[in-house]
């Protein structure tokens, strides 16, 4: 019971608006790395993530018109159709945003199967979109789901970490 | 910095599928403008700018990185370098003077057969400044673009041929599409016999294919395909592909042809872009029914006494 309530209150951390547009502001860059090759199918797609890890923990505040936006910024610097990551990132926050009072429920671990169905959706949609328009997919493209959800557990460490407060507040 | 708002059960704004509908539809739309018209290319051009210098910030450790193992090289390896580029100057010097040599020779047999000049293009260099991030395209961009008056459709090469040909132009960036990419067709010539066609991209970066050829085309492997320059976008004679695999299989109707890209379409970091190639003489207007009908008849009158 008790562990059950340390972790609601970690759901409750606080997250101010500066560090929610930051952490996207990196996931941006992430991504936009000279990545290359075999480099390039694995990469994990740090934007996703992110936005995954808000719409779960702060559904209230990211939600599917900010998954949105950001795709668009995406589609201008991959070059790709207006609207097809913008498609993809809002089915994505639809999933975070639904899932939201489950995934609390599980740990870490099982939040990350989660995670691997819901980019698998998102995923698919970025390449039905692509197979619609160009009329083909390259399949190893599916191979950033694998490497994105094991980068959950560790990403959400990551940003606990960080929201938490640096000094606890009941100490005194 | 609490976050209260947990608890709004009830003004909550439009539902979440709602919500995903509403920008499902706006994607979706936005899809069809894009593939079908041209209509949001300055929407583009205005967030290309806005993202530019975040783009060149991400761009950043992987020059540092460059830059600082060049500074540091050893000097050994450099006077190796060196030597090793006399040497190929040595080489290529003869060369040159046997070109200039033929040069001149065709220059002069053409003026005897009164053959229009080729005239020559002037190239512009550009380093690239990413790779592709798409994993389904084979495009690249590089560091030069309308500022330095680039032009869409504008052939890119390197030293060992044909790269691509610039697909978008940005203020500071243009987008090259490489030869191996889906949507990229080449006119090619075989060197050996003169042969012409057209080379297209697989979306493999080291294949390309030579389509609708017989199955008894005179091409063999190890044939050099070099840009026919018919189509006015790259100039003549390029190398861009080398045959690699053909298969004749008679249940087909026509043959089997990989070739491999000879320029180096993954490995470089310095581009020329071809931004002058001569204009073709313009294209006779097809004839009207009319002509065809009357130079039938002139036929039959010269045929009939």
């Amino acid at each position: 019971m008790r562990q059950d309530l340390a972790r609601d209150r970690e759901f409750l951390l606080p997250a101010t608006t500066a560090f929610i547009v930051m952490s996207f502001f990196i996931a941006v860059l992430l991504e936009w790395m000279p990545w290359r090759g075999w480099m390039l199918a694995l990469r994990p797609d740090f934007v996703g993530l992110v936005l995954l890890y808000w719409c779960t923990h702060k559904p209230h505040r990211v939600g599917i018109g900010m998954a949105w936006v950001l795709g668009i910024f995406v589609d201008v610097a991959d070059a790709s159709l207006f609207g097809q990551h913008a498609l993809a990132y809002s089915v994505l926050a639809f999933g975070g945003l639904v899932l939201n009072r489950r995934v609390q429920m599980f740990n870490l671990r099982e939040q990350s199967v989660h995670v691997f169905a819901l980019l698998l959706a998102s995923y698919s949609v970025y390449a039905i979109v692509h197979w619609q328009v160009r009329g083909f997919v390259a399949w190893e493209y599916f191979l950033g789901v694998v490497t994105s959800s094991l980068l959950w557990i560790p990403l959400t460490h990551l940003l606990q970490a960080l929201r938490r407060p640096r000094r606890d507040p009941n100490e005194l | 910095m609490e976050d209260t708002r947990t608890l709004r059960f009830f003004n909550r704004g439009p539902s979440a599928v709602a919500r995903l509908v509403f920008f499902s539809v706006l994607s979706l739309v936005l899809l069809f403008v894009d593939a079908r018209y041209n209509y949001l290319e300055s929407a583009r051009q205005v967030i290309a700018v806005i993202i530019y210098p975040l783009q060149r910030l991400t761009a950043l450790p992987g020059e540092v990185w460059n830059g600082a193992g060049e500074y540091i090289t050893l000097q050994r390896h450099l006077v190796a370098e060196n030597e090793q580029l006399h040497l190929q100057h040595a080489a290529d010097a003869t060369l040159l003077n046997q070109m200039q040599s033929l040069q001149a020779e065709n220059a002069q047999l053409r003026e005897l057969l009164d053959v229009t000049q080729r005239a020559d293009y002037t190239m512009q260099m550009a380093q690239i400044a990413y790779v592709e991030r798409d994993i389904f395209k084979r495009k690249l961009f590089i560091d030069k673009g309308e500022q330095a008056n680039v032009q869409a459709g504008q052939a890119v090469v390197d030293n060992g041929g044909v790269v691509g040909q610039v697909t978008r132009v940005y203020p500071w960036l243009s987008e090259v599409t490489l030869v191996t990419d889906k949507d990229i067709a080449v006119p090619i010539q075989v060197v050996r016999n003169g042969i012409r066609a057209v080379v297209f991209g697989s979306g493999n970066i080291s294949e390309l294919e030579l389509r609708y050829q017989p199955v008894n085309a005179d091409i063999e492997v190890g044939d050099v395909l070099v840009t026919s320059g018919m189509d006015g976008t790259y100039p003549p004679a390029l190398p861009v592909a080398q045959v690699i695999k053909v298969e004749r299989d008679p249940a087909y109707p026509f043959a089997r042809i990989v070739c491999a890209p000879l320029a180096g379409v993954d490995r470089h970091r310095t581009l020329l872009i071809v931004s002058s190639v001569p204009p073709l003489p313009e294209r006779p207007v097809a004839e009207t029914e009319a002509d065809d009908a009357q130079r039938m008849k002139k036929i039959v009158k010269r045929s009939k006494p």
